[in-house]
């Protein structure tokens, strides 16, 4: 394998990361900044398997199948939130849900 | 052509289409447009595990995230009928340059960190299903494994919960 | 001319994908033609004799109708999505196919003219032997839920879009059952290998996992045809149920495309059931050498399986489906799981 990836694969997940961490602050529609949550934890994903990689360790594919499992799960109670709070007031912007501001 | 060579051009590609599908995911404003554009970027991030030595993680990315997350968001944004997310006009620029600043902040401490750091290879590097799995069922290992399948019920449980109508009266 | 060696195995790769690509494409027209001539005579009818001897043109002829047909969109549908659902279908079918061996190692005879880097060369007749082979299989059918997905939103119709979701639903169901029984082969076979575990099943006809693994074979065969989405499973397509589903508002190549995703599809079930369950290219007598014939035959028989099922049983409905699909076969498919750990266990101890 090219040694050079290794060191690439790590910044090309900073990149995924830091994309994901403005789409969080920029989008309004909360199933899209949930979308970005989820390519910020495969930013994550990429980076532990660089490190596995790179250090030859395999606990990083281990992390990274509980990243996924947790991910999963996440998903599917996150998503079911978003499904009755969008009965209740039938819109999905992030600025609407603002009842517990003082 | 050398295997290095070839693998580097194969990195290139998945890493541009990786990047370029995340900015259209940020950038789109219809949301199904974004989940199409997050899905084609997971599996460039498969394709990028393969690369680096992990085939079973590539497999079950795919598996997972790509095949059964992302599903579920395409049912969830299918079934709402949700529409595209409206622009307000001139509303909030300042609040959007203060955003983009903030990740590029982040983007650079951490990359100068990166950049200063020593990546070596390890040379022999086995990461078939075989090696992960009798990691995984070690002793430490073996107990967040059953933890994880509790969560999992428990996560199974509470979505019903949560999504179910309430039965009217 | 001397290549490097991933130039080489470029070289072969390619060779044989176009092999496997056209030999594909020759089997699919043939099957559209087989399978209405099949149901015909399970339906005492003739079905299509006219074009050419015995009808055989028929494929032909259909091509060439289709190549020719105007191509409508519907107002109002999503241009972009529209266009790529199909194709999308299609990729992912035959992304399947890399995986699928039909045969073990050739080597290629001296004959003098050849390169010197061909001489000789053992060449597996598999395009990828991939260390992950049914994993990937798993994954490449997940991924085909979004062709059927895609292609139900994007043409605005809500009867399309209540289709398309019904479809994928019953295809991330019985997904879920299908890798189920495809577990109990890897744990006998000890390897995620797609010629690992043809291999275990070499020898006597009794070994062939259909037969070892009988309740795996059964679910794989229901979860199977549900995925491909044939009768009895094909309600969310049927041409009298919801107006055809997710592929009403497609004419001409766009629906060509998309009945071509689905044949490569029984094509790569059938070719799985042939290796997976029936030991590939085995022949069940230990005398008899191995050989790529066998396994063709195999998977045809697989084949007329589907048809003569199309042509006999009448199809489930919606509910009945995701019933059986989640209360039967995910338990059964669990159950033999129990089963066939405890005994490779015992067989180790």
């Amino acid at each position: 394998m090219n040694p050079l990836i290794v060191p690439h694969a790590l910044l090309l997940s900073l990149a995924l990361f830091a994309i994901g961490v403005v789409g969080v602050f920029l989008r309004r529609n909360i199933i899209t900044v949930f979308m970005c949550v989820e390519l910020m934890l495969n930013a994550v994903n990429l980076a532990f398997i660089a490190f596995s990689r790179s250090w030859g360790n395999l606990d990083g594919q281990v992390l990274v199948f509980f990243v996924l499992t947790v991910a999963a799960a996440e998903a599917a109670v996150g998503l079911a939130i978003i499904i009755s709070i969008h009965r209740h007031k039938d819109t999905l912007d992030v600025d609407a849900f603002n009842i517990m501001k003082w | 052509m050398s295997l290095p060579l070839f693998h580097a051009i194969l990195f290139y590609m998945f890493a541009a289409v990786a990047v370029g599908a995340a900015l259209a995911m940020v950038v789109q404003r219809n949301p199904t447009y974004s989940a199409f554009a997050l899905i084609v970027s997971l599996v460039s991030l498969a394709g990028i595990f393969g690369l680096l030595g992990s085939p079973f993680i590539a497999a079950l990315q795919i598996v997972v995230y790509a095949g059964a997350i992302m599903v579920l968001f395409l049912f969830v944004l299918m079934l709402l009928n949700v529409k595209e997310e409206l622009r307000v006009a001139g509303e909030g620029r300042v609040s959007k340059l203060v955003a983009i600043a903030l990740g590029a902040v982040l983007a650079g401490e951490v990359g100068s960190v990166l950049v200063a750091v020593r990546t070596p290879v390890a040379a022999a590097f086995d990461a078939s299903a075989r090696a992960v799995a009798l990691l995984l069922f070690e002793k430490h290992y073996l107990y967040v494994f059953e933890a994880t399948s509790i969560l999992i019920l428990a996560s199974l449980v509470g979505a019903i919960a949560l999504a179910k109508r309430d039965p009217s009266p | 001319m001397s290549l490097s060696p991933v130039q080489q195995e470029l070289a072969i790769s390619t060779v044989k994908v176009l092999v496997i690509f056209g030999a594909l494409m020759t089997l699919f027209s043939l099957m559209t033609y087989v399978e209405r001539r099949l149901l015909a005579f399970m339906q005492f009818r003739l079905g299509p004799n006219r074009t050419g001897p015995f009808g055989l043109l028929q494929p032909v002829a259909d091509g060439i109708k289709l190549f020719f047909k105007e191509e409508v969109t519907p107002a109002g549908a999503n241009k972009v999505l529209f266009v790529a659902a199909p194709a999308l279908a299609v990729v992912t079918a035959f992304m399947a196919v890399a995986v699928v061996p039909y045969g073990g190692t050739v080597s290629l005879p001296h004959w003098g003219w050849m390169p010197d880097w061909l001489e000789g060369r053992r060449i597996a007749l598999q395009i990828s032997d991939l260390d992950v082979g049914v994993l990937y299989l798993f994954a490449l059918s997940s991924l085909g839920v979004y062709g059927i997905v895609m292609a139900g939103w994007a043409a605005n119709n809500k009867y399309t879009l209540i289709g398309g979701l019904r479809s994928s639903a019953q295809m991330f169901s019985y997904e879920l059952a299908l890798g189920l029984s495809f577990v109990s082969l890897i744990l006998v076979a000890g390897s995620f290998r797609i010629h690992d575990i043809v291999d275990s099943q070499k020898g006597w006809i009794w070994q062939w996992n259909a037969i070892r693994q009988l309740p795996a074979f059964a679910v794989f065969l229901v979860a199977a045809t549900a995925e491909v989405n044939r009768t009895p499973f094909d309600l969310p397509e049927a041409e009298t149920e919801l107006v055809a589903g997710f592929h009403t508002e497609y004419s001409s190549m766009r629906f060509a495309l998309l009945q071509m995703a689905e044949y490569i599809n029984m094509i790569t079930a059938s070719a799985m059931g042939a290796n997976l369950f029936f030991g590939g290219w085995h022949f069940g007598i230990p005398g008899v050498p191995d050989s790529p014939l066998w396994f063709i035959g195999k998977m045809l028989a697989f084949l007329f399986f589907f048809i003569w099922l199309r042509g006999t049983v009448p199809r489930f409905r919606y509910d009945q489906l995701m019933h059986f699909g989640w209360k039967v076969l995910v338990p059964v498919a669990m159950a033999w799981i129990f089963v066939a750990a405890a005994l490779v266990l015992w067989r180790h101890s």
